[in-house]
């Protein structure tokens, strides 16, 4: 049995003008040490997906269909108290902005030792204590300064670790990483998803790595998830993926991928007609229908399902002519 | 590593106040009424409480510099034959106490008010905030009026003069408490839907670590403001109540109930018993207000002055 098992979740929003199904079927398993990508535009259910996975849906959202099992446990049943012990305990979830998410008052030290005795009893000077370590960790210099510091006082690259630290400090089985580089600049990117490789490789933790940027997903994950308006609509592993993309979408998102080649109009950086569909006005069929430049009138008429395709495990796309010859 | 020492040094907050001359002279001037206040039974000349030292036939003395005046009394002395300067120390001392009790109360019940009504919104922020409304509906000294009369009655006048004090700060503190629970709750509007609340639910903390020991601190720099305010305002309140004979009893007098004592004997051409206390009481209550304007100003960053 797999670490995480996410079956059949559906969120839903419950707005003034009706609901808006923000996640609409989605399935999918972590297992232990696995690194699991989940790619998708703006909007697609990426971020919902890794909040649902910690019942942490804000309001006026909420968790309507699905099971949660992790761990043997099923989290969309806990109550809010057993739920605080899993959150931040054994899943650890790391933002986007580095600058936002720390405390501005309070120092990394107070931060982190409130955290840690948030789960377990320790006096402060253990949990100082293994907060230093998992500065070490993180490859932050003299950490024992560092603990007495606010969060001012470091550069952008340096928060994210210290971030890191603080999803690390209770050793979690899994940390879910919502586009934790895209507000640093591109040489520090690399520097955090190379740490980020590294303590999953020595930490043994499970890694949940939200994106929409192939190339690191390409870089640091196993297998990878593609979203598309709250829908999963393929799973590959991420070598497979990349190289035979199978969903038309994820065909053309790796096709707008910057190449290195000549600059000529046949390297010319190709793009995905039109945006994503306002989800509270979904069009009847496949939901990217409108988008594709293979579609038929099944298309317009019948939602295609996740299937496996003959001959090839771990793979599974939603497409109705998904491995046959119309999509050459 | 810097020490703490060093930090305040290079603080902005200490390099504002250096530069500020205001600032530096309110502190000064207030901080010399608080020492006054607080060791008024060293420096008073004499003890206004002690019955047995006050002598009926040096009432009404003007101050010493007047044709009339008595070398003893410098400031003359009021209908009681009491020294006035030493009754102004031991009233301001009970001003200030009466003031910064009932800020500490009001902050209490306005905080933890505020933070619970903005953290938490829909209905128990509609609730509380309809009777922080309430509550400023009535005047502080329509409710200071009832209450003590209340309290006159229920206790007698002569216990009255002993739970005056504790009864003063109650009522000043439950009439303004609204004024920090809507300005803290509009600060945990603005805090609580930034990044770090949310991650600091992610962590798994409860809600009331996230409100008392996230959300708060971040919303401390106003509380701050007003709290100096605050205190002028119950100082001046208490003034208010005194004056109306509903504060603090003649024997014990504040600096409101001398302001009322003298006010008596103004026309009678005892004009001192009422001046001094009441210049005493502008000037606390004026430095106050300026250090609460340069503090507002240091600490609003989109009000730096070049």
């Amino acid at each position: 049995m797999s670490l995480l098992e996410v079956n059949n979740l559906e969120v839903i929003f419950a707005l003034r003008h009706g609901d808006l199904v923000a996640l609409n079927d989605v399935s999918f398993t972590l297992d232990k040490r696995e690194r699991l990508g989940v790619v998708g535009e703006s909007g697609a259910g990426k971020s919902v997906t890794g909040f649902a996975v910690i019942n942490l849906i804000s309001k006026p959202g909420r968790i309507s269909k699905g099971t949660i099992l992790f761990d043997g446990k099923r989290l969309d049943r806990l109550s809010e108290r057993e739920m605080r012990h899993i959150r931040g305990n054994r899943i650890a979830m790391i933002f986007q902005d580095p600058m936002m998410t720390l405390n501005p008052v309070l120092t990394i030290g107070t931060q982190m030792v409130e955290t840690l005795r948030a789960h377990r009893k320790i006096s402060k000077k253990d949990a100082a204590k293994i907060a230093i370590a998992k500065l070490e960790l993180v490859h932050i210099p003299s950490p024992e300064r560092r603990l007495a510091q606010y969060p001012h006082e470091f550069s952008g690259g340096m928060r994210q670790r210290i971030v890191i630290a603080i999803a690390l400090l209770t050793d979690p089985a899994i940390i879910i990483a919502d586009e934790p580089t895209t507000a640093l600049d591109v040489t520090i990117q690399a520097e955090i998803m190379d740490l980020l490789l590294e303590l999953c490789n020595t930490q043994d933790m499970g890694l949940m790595l939200i994106t929409h940027d192939l190339g690191v997903v390409a870089e640091v994950t196993e297998r990878v998830m593609v979203m598309y308006a709250g829908k999963v609509i393929e799973v590959a592993k991420t070598s497979d993926l990349v190289a035979s993309p199978m969903h038309p979408y994820t065909k053309g998102l790796i096709n707008a991928l910057p190449g290195h080649g000549e600059c000529d109009e046949e390297n010319r950086l190709q793009q995905i007609p039109g945006s994503m569909p306002n989800l509270t006005e979904i069009a009847p069929g496949c939901s990217f229908h409108p988008r594709c430049e293979f579609c038929q009138d099944i298309c317009t008429r019948e939602v295609p399902e996740l299937r496996s395709l003959a001959g090839m495990d771990e793979r599974k796309v939603s497409c109705h002519f998904a491995g046959t010859e119309q999509m050459q | 590593m810097q020490t703490r020492r060093q930090k305040i040094k290079e603080s902005y907050l200490l390099y504002s106040f250096k530069r500020d001359k205001v600032a530096m002279v309110s502190f000064t001037i207030l901080a010399i009424l608080l020492l006054a206040a607080l060791f008024a039974p060293l420096l008073a000349p004499y003890n206004p409480y002690d019955t047995a030292s006050i002598d009926i036939m040096d009432s009404e003395i003007p101050p010493s510099w007047t044709e009339e005046g008595d070398s003893r009394f410098f400031l003359g002395t009021d209908i009681q034959g009491r020294d006035l300067v030493s009754t102004m120390l031991y009233g301001l001392r009970i001003s200030v106490m009466i003031g910064i009790g009932a800020v500490i109360l009001q902050a209490l019940i306005g905080i933890a008010v505020g933070l619970v009504s903005g953290y938490f919104g829909g209905r128990i922020d509609a609730v509380l905030m309809r009777i922080a409304d309430v509550q400023l509906s009535f005047s502080t000294l329509m409710v200071a009026i009832i209450v003590s009369a209340i309290v006159q009655i229920a206790f007698g006048v002569g216990r009255y003069e002993q739970l005056a004090v504790p009864i003063l700060i109650v009522i000043i503190g439950i009439a303004e408490w609204p004024q920090y629970a809507r300005t803290v709750r509009a600060s945990v509007l603005g805090e609580k839907n930034k990044e770090y609340v949310e991650a600091a639910r992610v962590i798994g903390l409860d809600s009331r670590r996230i409100m008392f020991s996230h959300i708060l601190p971040n919303t401390l720099s106003p509380v701050l403001v007003i709290s100096t305010v605050q205190v002028a305002n119950a100082v001046m309140s208490e003034a208010a109540l005194s004056f109306l004979g509903l504060g603090m009893p003649v024997t014990k007098p504040s600096i409101g109930s001398l302001i009322d004592a003298g006010f008596e004997y103004i026309f009678s051409g005892a004009w001192w018993i009422t001046f001094f206390p009441a210049v005493l009481l502008i000037v606390f209550i004026l430095v106050i207000n300026l250090l609460g304007d340069w503090l507002r100003d240091v600490l609003n960053p989109k009000l730096y002055k070049g």
